[in-house]
């Protein structure tokens, strides 16, 4: 893994989500932010897919069980040659494949529907079953978010997973610690989020999901982890690369008017610059 | 008269699952720690690997479902119709009707003829429930042969299918040699030019039996029985709407949602006509003995031929 290259590529990522988001007027930038450096390294590094073949049997597979950071994904997506990144323009637009929750009817590279929290994370565990019933050895990635494990039907999972040992299923949670109402501790603390998968039989692995070697680091680990599926507890920071979201709960579901957009990929421009001197 | 051969649709589920298993290796099948009951359990015997005990997680199931749907299993997510419809109704919703997965919903324990578990356990509300999400396929059939029958055609169907079981033993009425179910398409059993009675799944028996009580009153009933409340036949409702004088539903369901709604939906649109829509009246259930619940409820032969002429 070439980090700064992974670096460049995720602050494209970021570009794609102001876009889209500052388009649409409305959406999620904030949850989205956090996960870039996570989709990044997804989709560039970890994942067995293909531009060209986005139906591949075999490929690795992707449920965003946080479907609301939609934006996160589809720039990634498109950064990968699924669809031209000019269309992040056409997110949230009636007619546009972009919608405001994934929708895997229309959106090439999207394996899933999601959106209603809760629900993605059963979808994976099933196709995490069903290679191990199949003999295939694909592997399946969820995110979810550190509000959405909230959702008791993430527990049923967790404990269907662990019980049938699957080895081939990643769940990384972006602890970017803010949801809609305030940080996730004032509204209902999920915390200790790792020793709760612990006990449902997973491996755990903490780390700051925001960092490209820890990152590296985890997902190569979660891959030689054999007889339990791995849950990786990313720390993220919400709004991550964007000065004025940053750790702020109320970017969870706003989109920049024309200034802040303008304020925001400057900031982007201005990470861009300083990678390039490295 | 001979002795009925009877035998509960549930029943028929899991032995047409095991016929669905031996034909097609990518069958699954799921279950939520029920599979003595939804009967699926005659599947797990016969193909233990290809049973998914999901455990009493209903939600997870229908996602797991998906999952496994979307790496080319076909799964059929079984488990009583309250759980199946009421609890998990939104995953069905948004995880298998929006994205419109190839998954099978076998709900068996419908309507009150559960029997004596009572009112936590009869759902009366799955037809409304399931026919409102687009893409779903809603069929609930009269007997063994008919259930049987439609688990085959849910198969060979791309897409989601609810389909409604019950627990009580059913009289075999489909037992004729040139019987062929076709999805979607209503079934004239019995020719009438007075009135048409329109059931379906346990009903069905029931209403050719009350057509046969009216008859010795001189009232000359047609019973059409509707297999697939969605897509509904309209072509069937709409005849039966020229050629008789009223229409009456048959459901053990609620008369909010179900058969009876969707045929007024049809009759209100296309050919105005009266309506009167027999099933549970916007009450719950209660304990007893199935038989004795469903005279209670007037949904046996005998109160639906007083509910009849009372309406007539």
């Amino acid at each position: 893994m070439d980090i700064l290259d992974m670096q460049k590529k995720a602050l494209e990522v970021r570009k794609g989500i102001i876009t889209g988001v500052h388009s649409a007027k409305s959406g999620h930038p904030g949850g989205s932010l956090s996960a870039a450096d996570i989709y990044t390294y997804l989709y560039f590094e970890e994942m067995n897919v293909d531009a060209k073949n986005p139906e591949d049997e075999n490929r690795d597979r992707f449920v965003l069980s946080k479907g609301h950071t939609a934006p996160g994904l589809y720039a990634a997506l498109a950064l990968k040659g699924f669809f031209p990144m000019e269309d992040m323009k056409t997110l949230r637009h009636v007619g546009s494949y972009l919608q405001g929750h994934p929708d895997k009817k229309g959106t090439p590279g999207v394996d899933m529907s999601s959106g209603s929290l809760g629900q993605g994370i059963s979808v994976a565990v099933g196709m995490a079953l069903s290679g191990k019933l199949s003999d295939k050895d694909y592997r399946v990635y969820t995110l979810l978010g550190d509000g959405e494990i909230q959702e008791g039907q993430v527990w049923e999972a967790a404990m269907f997973a662990g019980h049938r040992k699957l080895d081939n299923l990643v769940v990384i949670v972006d602890n970017n610690n803010l949801q809609i109402d305030g940080t996730v501790e004032e509204v209902c603390s999920p915390y200790p989020i790792a020793d709760k998968f612990k006990a449902f039989q997973f491996h755990t692995i903490e780390i700051d999901g925001n960092d490209f070697e820890e990152i590296d680091k985890a997902f190569k680990e979660a891959r030689a982890t054999k007889g339990m599926p791995t849950a990786i507890i990313a720390r993220t920071v919400k709004g991550k690369g964007v000065s004025f979201m940053e750790n702020q709960a109320s970017w969870h579901g706003a989109a920049p008017n024309d200034e802040q957009f303008e304020i925001a990929m400057k900031d982007l421009e201005k990470a861009g610059e300083a990678l390039c001197q490295k | 008269m001979s002795e009925v051969k009877k035998i509960a649709t549930r029943e028929s589920y899991g032995n047409a699952l095991v016929e669905l298993g031996k034909a097609h290796n990518e069958v699954v099948v799921l279950d939520a720690d029920l599979a003595a009951a939804t009967k699926t359990g005659i599947f797990k015997k016969a193909f233990p690997d290809r049973h998914i005990d999901c455990g009493i997680a209903e939600c997870n199931m229908m996602g797991i479902a998906a999952g496994l749907s979307l790496t080319g299993k076909v799964p059929f997510a079984s488990t009583f119709a309250m759980f199946a419809a009421g609890r998990a109704f939104e995953q069905v919703r948004n995880t298998i009707g929006y994205p419109k997965l190839n998954v099978k919903i076998g709900a068996t324990h419908a309507g009150i003829s559960v029997g004596e578990d009572g009112a936590t356990h009869q759902c009366n509300e799955d037809i409304a429930l399931m026919r409102t999400i687009p893409n779903m396929v809603v069929i609930n059939p009269s007997d063994d042969v008919e259930a049987r029958a439609a688990v085959q055609a849910a198969y060979e169907h791309k897409g989601p299918v609810y389909m409604r079981f019950g627990r009580l033993a059913a009289p075999v009425i489909n037992d004729s040699s040139d019987y062929q179910f076709e999805l979607g398409k209503g079934v004239t059993l019995r020719e009438g030019k007075d009135i048409t009675l329109i059931a379906t799944g346990l009903e069905v028996s029931f209403a050719l039996e009350a057509a046969e009580l009216l008859k010795k009153d001189g009232i000359d009933a047609r019973v059409i029985n509707i297999h697939t409340i969605k897509p509904i036949d309209e072509d069937i409702i709409i005849k039966a709407t020229m050629e008789t004088k009223k229409l009456f539903t048959i459901e053990e369901h609620s008369i909010i949602g179900g058969l009876g709604s969707a045929v007024c939906d049809v009759v209100c649109e296309k050919a105005p006509a009266s309506v009167y829509k027999i099933g549970v009246r916007d009450c719950f259930g209660e304990s007893g003995p199935a038989l004795e619940l469903l005279h209670k409820y007037e949904l046996d032969a005998e109160g639906i031929y007083k509910q009849v002429k009372e309406n007539i």
